[in-house]
């Protein structure tokens, strides 16, 4: 059921004058701190083997340089990697040369960049066009798509700004456009909302999945933000030093952190916050759910712990958008994953 | 101690004899391309034949009017354009207008030729650090060998007239616009470079969205400054038969005629100041989207 859209295998990247040579070095085991202080390398990734599924959000976090922007890069190859192998749709990337490369960049991927990356003196259409632009479309059905896209972020009315007129959330937003018109499968988001307030920040959250929920986007998603991550991802591999740490639904990543240093990352966490019943539900086995509450699968459990009190019901119903019921909650595992 | 005394000089005769084998073999290279090297030069003689031709003949107000339109639309200031108008009104009631002509001319087409060649090369050397290191020395040459030096095998080249007054005027005019360009294009921000290219991009395309777009105001100090050194080298040009505002200057020099040479120098320094304003106010009016904020 589930396609594997970008598949990395044993992905290494080393930054410095000779990365091949000491390639060896690392694959005997020299970690990232000797390597920089006895070679002069930056060992920038290191065996990074990640599938991200068709159709689903795949979160890469990690600490200010643990790589996740030289990840990302390297899966439209802004960055060549030192070894290593990338495929989407089962094509080798790294095969590709200067031409197939392009055609891939333009009708694959869409990237949006931390620090927006806007054409300053282009203006927000312009901006906005500027993926189908380069594939030489011509300009009405260009500028139709853009005004559509421009219209989804809400920003009608700003076509004609340059960016320097326009605050860092409507900035962000003309970048998540410019990706949108694009029309292409792989979103590439290199911590997208970083550098929005947390109003904001929130807020495109929230267009992001309501867009995706249209879309269904192979989009590749990168912060440095557990509460992002858990709410945006389908998926979450954590990386550290350039290695991943743990790749795991993030429910898992939350309730069985299997390194310390993602057990680091999620100590804090308000779980009746950030986790929604679909992510601790169990499948239904015939329990007896005449006295069940019913709870929608997308709901924190924040939403319904006051019910769950209240009328301290031996199970909880799971149900989807249609009101069918897709799993169960007992109030036994309830409180004990809030205990945690 | 003899050898620290006098410096170990090349033997008289020797020096002579080297110094008469480069000036032949030039000569001889003078005189088999001299001419294929001006024939090479011919429509740009033209281009400039005509244009001063155009300039001194059509009748002056038309000339004012074209002047001061071409500052508005480039300013959109109208201090300078009333400057522009006074200053030409005052270097024609003082009997200067025919010289100020040819000079706007050939500052006209030496800019022109300066930019043609220069932007391009200065791409080059944005796009290659090998062409960066090949030419930077030779700009630092030419920017700092007296012209005078150079005059030399021009002349022998070409003789005396208006193509090597043109040359010499490009050489010493040439380096600003070469260097700007560069510099401009190698500071473009790489985040919108990456960002460019992450929508697949074209090595051309790449160039003329992105790089020459953002390192447009640093093109335009380059280009204003051509035209300042251009115009600086007027005098020298004239020289070597070149009409223009630098020829009465010579003349008042060789006889000591004050007035006459504080007249023509204040008229080049008036078209100094009305090309450097006019060039700079385009510069920043084509910049929009640098204006402030107004949301
Ligand atoms: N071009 C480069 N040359 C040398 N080292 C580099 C280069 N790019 C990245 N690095 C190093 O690689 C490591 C990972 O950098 P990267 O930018 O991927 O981190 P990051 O996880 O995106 O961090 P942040 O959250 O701060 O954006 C860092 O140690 C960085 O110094
Ligand atoms: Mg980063």
């Amino acid at each position: 059921m589930s396609v594997v859209k970008i598949k990395i295998e044993s992905l290494y990247k080393i930054f410095g004058a000779n990365p091949k040579m000491v390639m060896e070095h690392v694959k005997n085991g020299v970690g990232k701190d000797e390597l920089l202080a006895k070679y002069s390398h930056v060992l920038g990734l290191q065996d990074i083997n990640l599938n991200v599924q068709e159709k689903s959000i795949q979160v890469i976090m990690g600490l200010s340089g643990s790589g996740k922007s030289t990840l990302i890069r390297h899966i439209n190859r802004l960055i060549e990697p030192t070894a290593g192998k990338i495929t989407v749709e089962d094509q080798d990337v790294m095969a590709y040369d200067k031409n197939a490369l392009r055609n891939f960049r333009r009708e694959k991927t869409a990237m949006v960049f931390q620090r927006f990356a806007l054409m300053p003196h282009m203006t927000v259409i312009k901006n906005v066009s500027l993926g189908l632009d380069m594939q030489g479309i011509k300009s009405e059905e260009t500028k139709e798509k853009a005004s559509l896209w421009i219209e989804k972020v809400g920003l009608s009315g700003y076509e004609e700004k340059y960016p320097q007129h326009l605050s860092g959330g409507m900035q962000q937003r003309v970048g998540l456009a410019r990706a949108l018109t694009n029309d292409a499968d792989i979103l590439l988001m290199d911590e997208a909302f970083s550098a929005l307030d947390p109003l904001i920040r929130k807020d495109m959250q929230d267009i992001l999945l309501e867009l995706q929920s249209e879309l269904h986007k192979t989009v590749v998603f990168i912060t440095h933000d557990l509460d992002e991550a858990l709410k945006i991802g389908d998926r979450i591999t954590i990386l550290k030093d350039g290695k991943m740490d743990q790749d795991d639904l993030p429910a898992d990543i939350l309730l069985n952190p299997k390194t310390d240093y993602v057990k680091k990352f999620v100590e804090d966490v308000n779980r009746s916050r950030v986790l929604k019943a679909k992510h601790i539900m169990q499948k239904l086995n015939g329990e007896d759910i005449s006295k069940a509450i019913k709870v929608n699968e997308n709901d924190f459990i924040e939403k319904f712990i006051d019910r769950v009190v209240e009328e301290k019901p031996e199970m909880i119903v799971v149900q989807d958008k249609q009101n069918k019921n897709v799993g169960c909650i007992s109030s036994k595992r309830l409180s004990e994953i809030l205990k945690k | 101690m003899d050898f620290l005394d006098s410096f170990p000089v090349m033997e008289q005769q020797e020096l002579r004899d080297f110094k008469k084998g480069i000036d032949l073999a030039f000569r001889t290279f003078a005189r088999t391309y001299g001419d294929a090297i001006e024939s090479f030069f011919e429509p740009l003689l033209f281009f400039l034949v005509w244009l001063e031709k155009l300039l001194i003949n059509s009748p002056w107000p038309i000339i004012i009017l074209v002047l001061a339109s071409l500052a508005w639309i480039a300013s959109r200031s109208i201090v300078l354009v009333i400057g522009t108008i006074i200053s030409f009104l005052m270097i024609g009631y003082f009997g200067m207008w025919k010289d100020t002509m040819s000079t706007v001319a050939i500052i006209t087409v030496a800019t022109l030729v300066c930019l043609a060649a220069g932007i391009p090369m200065g791409i080059l050397m944005a796009r290659s650090n090998r062409a960066q290191a090949t030419l930077l020395p030779v700009l630092d040459m030419m920017q700092t060998i007296p012209s005078f030096v150079y005059l030399i095998p021009i002349l022998m080249l070409l003789g005396i007239g208006k193509v090597p007054g043109l040359i010499a005027v490009c050489i010493y005019a040439i380096p600003p616009i070469i260097r700007l360009t560069n510099l401009g294009i190698r500071e473009v921000d790489k985040e919108a470079l990456e960002a460019i290219d992450s929508f697949g991009a074209t090595t051309w395309q790449r160039l003329t969205k992105v790089q020459i777009p953002l390192a447009l105001p640093t093109i335009f100090a380059g280009i204003n400054q051509t035209i300042m050194m251009a115009l600086a080298m007027v005098v020298i040009a004239s020289m070597i038969g070149v009409r223009g505002l630098g020829v009465p200057i010579l003349r008042a020099i060789s006889n000591q005629y004050l007035a006459l040479g504080l007249m023509n120098g204040l008229a080049i320094v008036a078209l100094a100041i009305i090309f450097d304003r006019i060039s700079q106010h385009y510069g920043k009016r084509i910049q929009k989207h640098r204006e402030g904020r107004n949301l």
